[in-house]
């Protein structure tokens, strides 16, 4: 059989891409083998436990404080990151003149070329302090005696890491959003404002309507990059450990899964409990991504019923 | 000291200006008095005025980029919603011009319905929830029956007998010409007292065209109807006054009959007669 140049290309292309796949398989496979031991060590109380003890011969390696914190900073840049995105691609496509959209956009997609440890060394030396002074100390003042609110010494917290992670999403979300608001035809808006629909009207009802199905693709893509993001949250979210990193005050110190393994990792030994534990986390970490993603994507088709790329 | 072509630029504008008209007609709808339109530095229209009586179709015809539907997008202020664009000169609804500045837009457009060249019902709602999106709106009664307006809607609109099994699905799923007459079923359900069509055949085959100009003419028994067109039959047709429009001017405004069989202008005559356009 000859080989064409037809047939190399396809036979190169094919090999490229199965190779993404290969590669989340391969990095799915070697991080099952090796939470192995811990697993092995602590049955379901490796995710469902709290304790957390290094001691050589104590060791106990429980995970489920940090897979909560990543739920809950996740959760709390969605409800202050998603509102704002959307504010911003509302106010660029629907509103702001052509002179002020272009530079604005242009600027809130920068954001998003910012590195991370940046985001956490700012947050590290000012922001902190801001939600100190205007958020942490009125609300445990007026509210603390709710224990979401309960007082804590330290503004290296849940909820500082959250706040930076609502800045970090933003830029994917509010662009992204932006695109879609723009896909929205002409002709929906002139219908609304035809049967006398106020500005508002037309894009809550219709607009954000027409187009949620891809407003839900931008914050889900906004939700893995706030569940998956390490530097940042590492430098800010305060590193607790043990039950006492279970999230349950705003404010206070917290952990997530990226932040553990990004703080503990270097400490580890290969082919000890401890590094068995944070492959173990990783496990966890990209398990959870999958469920999101996944989750998503049966979301977009069922609820929305999205058929190339039109809501029905 | 002036030189010779802005000289001839005087002239052609004092030539092409028609006479500015400023009588009130006490017995129209609807009047537009001297109206310019831009966008940006585009002159559209050069000091339009028309007249809409109650219960007749008026219909604008003229060649592609005449202006006629900027100038019907001015009669619900739907032209202002355009970036850059501008408009001086009035137009009267009832004697009362809907650009004072205590005029809200929004009672505008719901006193004056809109149909548009491509049908365009809101493919997030059902058929119901299209013709009752308007009466939805803030500002609409909350004692209002929507049950009854949405089945007398679409019934006058001549599509209940076709949909009404077929109430939730989605309004685009119909045929283009249902879904123009749902249009209109929808413009009709916040019972306004004018109807503007801009070209609302144009995107639909012989039948559904046919079924739609029989509708507008059923639909000047209770309202006034502005009807834009580039179909010359369509207009004589349908249409009891037809305003003939080129280049940003209303060249000529008459009854139809008289604009078809013995037009005044010769570019009137021209454009009829399909020697142009």
């Amino acid at each position: 059989m000859k080989l064409t140049g037809d047939k190399i290309f396809k036979i190169s292309a094919t090999i490229i891409a199965t190779s993404a796949l290969a590669i989340l398989l391969i990095t799915g496979y070697t991080l099952a083998v090796g939470s192995v031991p811990v697993i092995q060590k602590f049955g379901l109380n490796f995710f469902f436990g709290q304790q957390w003890n290094p001691i050589e011969g104590k060791e106990v390696f429980n995970i489920l404080p940090y897979v909560l914190g990543t739920l809950a900073t996740s959760g709390i840049a969605l409800l202050i990151g998603v509102p704002l995105s959307l504010g911003i691609a509302v106010f660029l496509v629907e509103m702001a003149p052509k002179s002020l959209s272009v530079p604005i956009s242009y600027l809130v997609e920068l954001l998003s070329a910012v590195p991370s440890v940046i985001y956490g060394l700012w947050g590290l030396f000012i922001f902190q302090f801001w939600m100190r002074d205007y958020i942490q100390i009125p609300l445990t003042k007026y509210l603390g005696w709710i224990p979401l609110f309960s007082s804590s010494q330290s503004s290296l917290n849940i909820f500082t890491a959250g706040a930076i992670l609502a800045i970090m999403i933003i830029p994917t979300i509010a662009s992204i959003s932006k695109e879609v608001i723009s896909a929205v035809p002409n002709s929906i808006r002139e219908g609304a404002y035809s049967i006398g629909a106020t500005k508002w009207e037309v894009i809550h009802r219709w607009v954000l309507s027409y187009g949620r199905s891809g407003i839900f693709g931008a914050i889900i893509l906004g939700l893995g990059r706030a569940v998956g993001e390490t530097m940042a949250v590492a430098m800010l979210i305060g590193n607790a450990i043990g039950p006492v990193a279970m999230p349950i005050s705003l404010f206070q110190p917290g952990q997530t899964m990226a932040s553990l393994i990004a703080n503990g990792f270097l400490d580890t030994t290969r082919g000890s409990l401890a590094s068995s534990t944070y492959i173990g986390v990783g496990l966890t970490l990209l398990f959870i991504s999958l469920i999101i993603n996944v989750g998503a994507h049966v979301v977009m088709t069922r609820v929305f019923k999205v058929k190339g790329g039109a809501v029905e | 000291m002036m030189t010779t072509s802005s000289i001839a630029k005087e002239e052609n504008i004092s030539q092409l200006k028609p006479l500015q008209q400023e009588t009130i007609c006490p017995t129209a709808k609807m009047q537009a008095i001297n109206v310019d339109a831009w966008f940006g530095q585009k002159q559209i229209l050069k000091t339009v005025s028309l007249t809409v009586k109650p219960n007749t179709v008026t219909a604008i015809i003229g060649p592609s980029g005449c202006g006629k539907s900027t100038f019907l997008r001015c009669f619900n202020r739907m032209h202002e919603l355009v970036p850059n664009s501008k408009m001086t000169g009035k137009i009267l609804l009832d004697g009362k011009n809907i650009y004072d500045r205590q005029m809200d837009p929004v009672q505008i457009r719901r006193r004056v319905g809109m149909v548009f060249q491509k049908p365009n019902p809101f493919p997030t709602m059902n058929i119901y929830d299209n013709v009752a999106a308007g009466l939805r709106l803030t500002g609409a009664k909350k004692d209002t029956n929507l049950d009854d307006i949405v089945k007398r809607s679409l019934e006058q609109a001549t599509l209940w007998d076709e949909v009404k099994d077929d109430l939730k699905k989605p309004g685009t799923s119909i045929s283009g010409g249902q879904q123009q007459r749902l249009c209109i079923a929808r413009a009709i359900a916040l019972q306004p007292e004018v109807i503007l069509m801009d070209e609302p055949c144009s995107a639909l085959d012989p039948i559904a065209t046919a079924k739609i100009e029989k509708l507008v003419i059923e639909l000047k028994q209770d309202y006034a109807v502005v009807i834009v067109t580039h179909n010359m039959q369509q207009a004589s047709r349908v249409s009891d006054y037809t305003a003939f429009m080129y280049l940003g001017e209303l060249v000529e405004f008459d009854e139809t009959s008289k604009i078809f069989e013995n037009p005044k202008n010769k570019l009137t005559e021209k454009y009829i007669t399909g020697e142009f356009g």
